[in-house]
């Protein structure tokens, strides 16, 4: 039971670190950057090309990854996202489509439909004990550790620094923000960065948790994560992190006690309830339409 | 006077839209019994009438009603998996009845699961109904994994999660196996039969959207506050074209699922939920005559690309997000309006001198 | 937490101050002792109103004092906190926007709301929803009863259409009609729901002084061929002056003054909510 709840506080820890990455992106652009999921393969498959291909250390590896995702993600936003700032979300959420497609089709063709085999990072590293025998992986550790540090560091950035407050400004009203004399675009391309290279993080976890790699790697845990964002209320850094904990462990928990083939829709289905009791999520705020 | 010609405008469009499937339906006609069509594309016939009856009832919600849903495959496969197990079961019918009788139950299944998932979903709003068909659209493909059906001679034994409860005798025959999906299908689905449905459907939502049902509906979807004071209800009426759409989707399936011999849950799952909504929008949001071209053209085009192999769907991405930019950002379109004008002009003058 | 000022009832009538030709008739509109918070904060408190079956009454007061609060809370699109909404002699307790219009309440917007896609006579069909009698299926069969129906519904949209000599704009869509055909659009589809009692949101704002003296004339007109009651918000001081047979004053949620344009006009409270007070 205990090494089930780490096992899930760990996967959704990974959730969380995806969820934020739309969360920030939905929060501040208005829009589901359905590509955010292929991002995280992306950088699941730099991380992998510069560990096995030219036998860098992983940490270099990582830092690669995420700096090769920063600029992948800022690409995005300024050739596919920027052009339809004006247009409806729905043609927006489209362009974000194509993007996944244009993605993971790419993948496909740099490196083939076969999986790769994910290395283990913490080879050398042996699981640790925890009382009652149950045995945690350095990766869950890791994982959630580096969830706690992204997110205090997150909520230090959006409170304190001047580009976090600038962030806040235009997510709420783009207009005035303009008018303070904040660059918009500006702060939109390094919300997709920081979004981004968050991904490039949770690729490297999440491969190396669930070792084989393939172009459609990011689709699923990149909709879970959206829905996780969803769950804890789209637009809260908080939410994502609780959002992304709470789906995970749900889904250990279902696959381990109830079924692992129906795993997925009882995570769907609480997220669900939440929406019917909390229409915009737990940590959501309720927004009335001006008459 | 301009009422009259307004009235007339809108069936005109209605009459180009039959016009354009039967067009379809007889060159493509022709071109089989002449035998002018390789049998990859005459393969796909069945499939492109039921993408767009799949495109027309999307369009319905998306477009009609205003509504972004994520999920429209999942009633597809309610109605596939039904009209499979109803046509397995009615085994020695006569060919067209064993074939309505299964599209008119997949399709009511198919109504009964969008009710169902109308009543709670109805309630939410934009991007958060977007996200919650879309887990409902999961859902249903989950469950699907996990139903084990067979039919034997005592009747209909269904199963969930472990085949051996369904307790059939010796001579049962599995109909639907899990994660294997539906298995020995007869493929009694015939090109004219979808492109009939496909026409049925058509008249259903044309005739709606010209009615004062179909009135309330795009009320609620411009202004729902205003609609509420003249005395609409929302709910409703989001209802109807939600319970409506998703019933057509499963008459889609249906069709769609007794043209192959096996069937696997995973074919109807947020991809193609995905796939349809992008003919919706590629083909312009609320028009169905868009919705029509755009699922026959996307349907094919991958067929088109096959020469460039691996690079085809790397190229359908990228026609995709080209298009959604030209279309859609306020320059380009500028730009692009200008130029066709100036077509325009250079070929009346043309044809002037 | 009650953040409202302090403000002196004086010189209130009766709530139920009613024109004399509407006496001996039931009221339409009955609202007592209303009153809405948000979140700690009173929007609106101690409404009391009693409207006569063709009375006009102007509802004034200066921005924010809760004018357009009042016409949510009685269209039922806010539930009120406290108080009592009667409309034609029922009470509106826990109804639906969608249930008051049926009850005989139907109004425009501060904020032109109209079926922006749809058609200058589609817009007016929908006011029109509720008394076409044919079914969903009759529509998509087209049974013979769809086109009885709908050709009456046409019929009748363009009759209501001309009140306002928008007939020839029928097959216009509504977000390219010009703002004050916006506006004049918004009553007419109100119109065609068949209300009892007609709420104007400010009717006459962005019109220049030849077409809001055209609007008086035919908010007179509407009144006296439909025998209906108006509830108007109006900044427009010569129109509500002109038509209005009451006026009620609002300030910081209350009622500060009630009674006849004449009677309003001499009104120190009145004068000082809107111009202010010296402070000393």
């Amino acid at each position: 039971m205990l090494a089930h709840l780490i096992n899930g506080i760990s996967l959704g820890s990974i959730y969380a670190i995806i969820a934020l990455g739309y969360t920030m992106v939905y929060g501040i652009a208005k829009m589901l950057n359905f590509a955010h999921g292929d991002v995280i393969m992306v950088g699941g498959y730099v991380s992998f090309c510069f560990m096995s291909y030219m036998n860098v250390p992983a940490p270099i590896a990582v830092l690669l990854a995420m700096a090769i995702c920063t600029v992948l993600g800022i690409t995005i936003e300024r050739l596919a996202y920027k052009p339809l700032r004006s247009a409806t979300s729905l043609a927006v959420l489209i362009t974000a489509i194509g993007m996944s497609y244009f993605l993971q089709n790419s993948a496909l063709i740099i490196w083939g439909a076969n999986p790769k085999a994910y290395p283990n990072i913490f080879k050398d590293i042996e699981a640790f004990e925890m009382v009652g025998g149950a045995r945690v992986s350095p990766v869950a550790v890791v994982a959630i550790t580096a969830n706690l540090v992204i997110m205090i560091i997150l909520t230090l950035f959006t409170s304190r620094t001047k580009m976090g407050k600038a962030m806040r400004a235009v997510s709420e009203d783009k207009g005035a923000a303009t008018l303070m004399g904040i660059n918009v675009n500006f702060t939109i391309s390094m919300t997709f960065a920081i979004g981004s290279g968050l991904a490039a993080i949770a690729g490297v976890l999440l491969c190396t948790a669930y070792p084989t790699l393939m172009p459609t790697t990011g689709s699923m845990p990149g909709i879970k994560a959206f829905t996780a964002a969803v769950f804890g209320g789209i637009g809260s850094i908080p939410g994502a992190m609780i959002g992304g904990i709470l789906l995970g462990v749900i889904e250990i928990l279902a696959r381990a006690y109830i079924s692992s083939e129906l795993a997925d829709a009882i995570v769907f289905g609480v997220l669900i309830v939440v929406l019917i009791f909390r229409p915009t999520g737990l940590l959501g705020k309720q927004i009335h339409e001006k008459v | 006077m301009s009422i009259t010609k307004k009235a007339s405008a809108a069936s005109k469009k209605s009459f180009i839209n039959y016009g354009i499937v039967i067009i379809f339906y007889i060159v493509f006609q022709i071109l089989v019994s002449t035998g002018n069509i390789t049998s990859a594309l005459k393969g796909q016939l069945i499939p492109i009438a039921c993408y767009m009856i799949m495109a027309v009832s999307l369009n319905l919600v998306v477009g009609i009603s205003g509504e972004l849903s994520l999920g429209h495959a999942g009633f597809m496969s309610v109605g596939a998996f039904t009209a499979v197990i109803v046509s397995a079961a009615m085994g020695d019918a006569s060919n067209p009845a064993r074939l309505v009788v299964s599209i008119v139950i997949g399709a009511l299944l198919a109504g009964l699961a969008g009710f169902l998932i109308g009543i709670p979903v109805l309630r939410l709003n934009g991007d958060y109904l977007a996200i919650v068909t879309l887990a409902f659209g999961e859902i249903i493909k989950n469950i699907l994994n996990c139903l084990y059906v067979g039919i034997d001679e005592k009747g209909i034994h269904i199963a969930f999660n472990n085949p051996d409860a369904m307790g059939m005798s010796a001579t049962g025959k599995t109909v639907i196996n899990g994660p294997m999906g539906a298995v020995g299908i007869s493929k009694i689905s015939t090109f004219t039969s979808a492109v009939v449905l496909l026409i049925l459907v058509l008249i259903v939502i044309q005739n709606l959207v010209n009615s004062r049902t179909g009135r309330a509906i795009m009320a609620i979807r411009d202004n729902r506050i205003a609609a509420e004071s003249m005395g609409i209800s929302p709910m409703k009426y989001k209802m109807l074209a939600f319970t409506l759409s998703a019933s057509m989707a499963g008459a889609a399936g249906a069709v769609y699922a007794l043209n192959y011999s096996t069937l696997v849950p995973k074919k109807f799952d947020f991809n193609t939920s995905i796939l349809v909504l992008v003919f919706v929008v590629l083909g312009g949001i609320g028009s169905m005559t868009g919705s029509l071209i755009a699922a026959g053209v996307l349907v094919v085009l991958p067929e088109l690309l096959r020469k460039f192999s691996d690079y085809r769907m790397l190229v359908y991405a990228i026609v995709l997000i080209l298009v959604m930019l030209v279309t859609n950002n306020e320059k380009l379109k500028g730009r692009m309006d200008i130029f066709a004008k100036k077509m325009r002009m250079k070929v009346s003058k043309g044809g002037k001198k | 937490m009650s953040k409202s000022p302090e403000v002196k009832l004086v010189n209130v009538p009766s709530p139920n101050f009613v024109p004399e030709k509407d006496l001996g008739k039931p009221l339409v509109l009955e609202a007592a002792h209303l009153g809405i918070d948000f979140g700690g904060l009173v929007a609106v408190d101690e409404f009391n109103i009693g409207i006569g079956a063709t009375e006009i009454c102007g509802l004034i007061g200066p921005n924010g004092a809760g004018k357009t609060t009042i016409f949510n809370l009685l269209t039922k699109v806010y539930e009120p906190t406290r108080g009592t909404i009667m409309i034609g002699g029922k009470d509106t307790h826990n109804m639906t926007p969608v249930q008051v219009n049926q009850l005989g309440i139907a109004r425009t917007f501060q904020n032109i709301r109209l079926f922006d896609k749809l058609t200058v006579e589609e817009n007016v069909k929908i006011g029109l929803h509720n008394h076409m009698g044919y079914h969903t299926l009759a529509g998509v069969f087209r049974l013979p009863n769809y086109w009885k129906e709908e050709k009456k519904a046409h019929e009748r949209a363009l009759e209501l259409l001309d009140i306002f000599g928008m007939a020839d704009l029928a097959g216009v869509r509504a977000d390219s009609l010009p703002y004050g055909a916006q506006r004049r659009l918004e009553i007419v589809r109100a119109l065609a729901t068949g209300p009892k009692l007609l709420l104007l949101d400010e009717p006459a704002a962005g019109m220049n002084p030849s077409e809001t003296e055209e609007l008086m004339n035919n908010i007179r007109k509407i009144r006296d061929e439909f025998q209906i009651a108006v509830l108007l918000i109006e900044h427009d001081m010569n129109l509500v002056m002109g038509i209005c047979e009451s006026i009620v004053v609002l300030n910081f949620g209350r009622i500060i003054a009630k009674g006849t344009p004449s009677q309003i006009q001499g009104n120190p409270q009145v004068i000082e909510a809107y111009l202010g007070t010296h402070r000393g």
